[in-house]
């Protein structure tokens, strides 16, 4: 207990200081609330936008489009990533249209992408898994690279397939690697997401941020951000825990992610 | 698989120590490897060896004079190579069921339990699951891991790690085991200590030992015979008998038998590297 305590009490007592300050500067330091509505309001309009259902209701396909990104992001980036990994002919070919892919900012496809499968869900879920796709295919590649050859030797001397070579000894090593790219990748999705729904969308807190935005509601867009980072957080734990169950043999991994 | 001692009938004329057939013979085995600058080394020249079924054989000689090309060559691990190779009286192309192979670390899998890890060529080799559980936890036992099947590698000394090693290259029942400076990263106390736990596995075991080591003394102790190498070539040079009663004990490195066959190798070791600066090998 007294542990717990020592350990949240600064963050704790900045962010405490930080609220006050700013709820004091809101109510008599004549704060403009269209540039920086007081923490009560935007409280108020956290507490509005969940009594009314609304919060829930975006939020809800703004996570389902995120999740389905990040799931196709991992399948892909894993799957390509061990293609050419086991192969050198098919690295040589893909690679420079890779690098010219990844140097490129994926956000600039968005219009495109809405063009491409309309306003609904799926738009966004093929921006977020394209955004999300390469931090995991270069942790996997780079993760595949690192095998230590003699747990290779082991299998070789087995006479082991390429396929039990894969599957017993060059995924597993390759864990550790590829959870730091799925790291920034669940990070990724909610980013690829939210821009999607900026530039065409039916639903989603994109939105919401939007009309806010244009009516001027400030402090409902500040309580969505809060929102959005509170949801990033909770998905960056989650991405933490199954690394925990996964990678139990491997050492903890210290840090935020680096995204 | 095949019985260990192959009803293949071998050429005559060749020196064996004990059974009519060797486990493994190798004929003017020659390696050469292509470097970076298009010459080409010779790693080995013209090997030529004979392994008994149950023997212990040893393999010494100074740093990079080949001895792990050797084993690799024995463990499937290296394909070109010219010269004659066979285990069991067959030639040996690539990997062979009769060969288990202990490397210098224990390259154990990390996510895998000790017990898992022994099991892994069981599972490479799709032998049937129950059965290489029970004989998993004998290996185990045998090895003095009793108990410690669940701990994961990470949670186990190295000499215990490299015990795991040895167990796992004998789940498949190997006629051969080739062990590649299994110690070699271990403390000079553990180390003792697994030559002799070595020296009673191969014992109880009944396994034919193929050794590759730099310490002449841990040759010594542990084997029927030497084979002493010279480098650059690689080949044998001498092959030392070791005519010391077993089970030996630690305490024969007081015996003047053992200091002078250690003697023995250590002179011909210097001689064929006399140029070379003297290593302090035990």
């Amino acid at each position: 207990m007294a542990r717990w305590f020592a350990a949240l009490w600064p963050p704790l007592a900045f962010g405490a200081l930080v609220l006050g300050g700013w709820e004091a500067g809101a109510r008599w330091g004549g704060l403009d609330p269209m540039m920086l509505p007081a923490p009560s309001e935007i409280a108020d309009q956290f507490r509005l936008g969940f009594s009314s259902g609304i919060y829930p209701q975006h939020l809800g396909v703004t996570l389902l489009q995120a999740m389905l990104g990040f799931v196709i992001a991992i399948f892909a980036g894993v799957g390509v990533g061990a293609l050419i990994s086991a192969s050198p002919l098919v690295e040589r070919t893909l690679n420079p249209f890779l690098i010219a892919f990844e140097a490129m900012p994926k956000i600039a496809m968005a219009p495109l992408v809405i063009v491409w499968f309309g306003y609904g869900i799926w738009s966004k879920v093929v921006l977020a898994a394209a955004i999300a796709f390469f931090p995991v295919l270069v942790s996997t590649i780079l993760g595949l690279r690192a095998c230590e050859p003699g747990r290779l030797d082991v299998l070789h001397s087995l006479g082991a397939s390429r396929a039990q070579l894969f599957r017993l000894v060059r995924l597993p090593s390759a864990l550790p690697f590829i959870f730091s790219g799925i790291n920034v990748a669940v990070v990724f999705v909610l980013l690829g997401a939210i821009v999607g729904e900026f530039v065409g969308a039916k639903a989603g807190l994109g939105t919401l941020i939007l009309a806010a935005n244009e009516n001027l509601e400030t402090a409902r867009v500040f309580s969505i951000l809060g929102l959005l980072a509170g949801v990033g957080m909770l998905l960056h734990f989650g991405v933490t825990a199954l690394r925990q169950r996964l990678l139990f043999w491997a050492g903890p991994q210290a840090g935020p992610p680096t995204a | 698989m095949t019985a260990p001692d192959g009803q293949v009938a071998q050429p005559a004329g060749l020196s064996r120590p004990r059974d009519a057939t060797p486990l493994i013979s190798v004929r003017e085995l020659t390696k050469v490897y292509p470097t970076a600058k298009g010459e080409r080394v010779q790693a080995l020249s013209r090997i030529s060896l004979d392994i008994a079924q149950g023997e212990f054989v040893s393999l010494v000689g100074p740093s990079g004079c080949g001895k792990t090309t050797v084993l690799r060559i024995l463990a499937g691990l290296i394909a070109d190579y010219t010269g004659d190779v066979s285990v069991s009286g067959k030639a040996l192309h690539g990997p062979s069921r009769e060969v288990g192979v202990v490397f210098q670390d224990a390259n154990l899998m990390p996510w895998r339990t000790a017990l898992a890890n022994v099991l892994l060529p069981a599972e490479v080799l799709g032998l049937n699951r129950k059965q290489a559980k029970l004989r998993a936890q004998e290996l185990l036992t045998m090895v003095g891991l009793e108990g410690f099947e669940r701990k994961l590698p990470g949670e186990l000394s190295g000499g215990m790690r490299q015990r795991v090693a040895i167990a796992r290259a004998l789940i498949h029942d190997p006629a051969v085991l080739l062990l590649d400076e299994p110690f070699g990263a271990l403390d000079a106390m553990t180390r003792d200590t697994m030559n002799v736990e070595l020296a009673a596995i191969a014992a109880r075991s009944k396994k034919t030992v193929f050794l590759i080591t730099h310490s002449i003394a841990e040759a010594v102790f542990l084997s029927d015979r030497v084979l002493v190498m010279s480098s650059r070539p690689g080949r044998i040079v001498e092959v030392i008998p070791v005519e010391l009663p077993r089970p030996r004990g630690l305490d024969i490195i007081a015996d003047p038998g053992f200091a002078a066959t250690v003697l023995r190798i250590r002179r011909l070791l210097d001689s064929v590297t006399a140029s070379a600066l003297p290593s302090i090998a035990h």
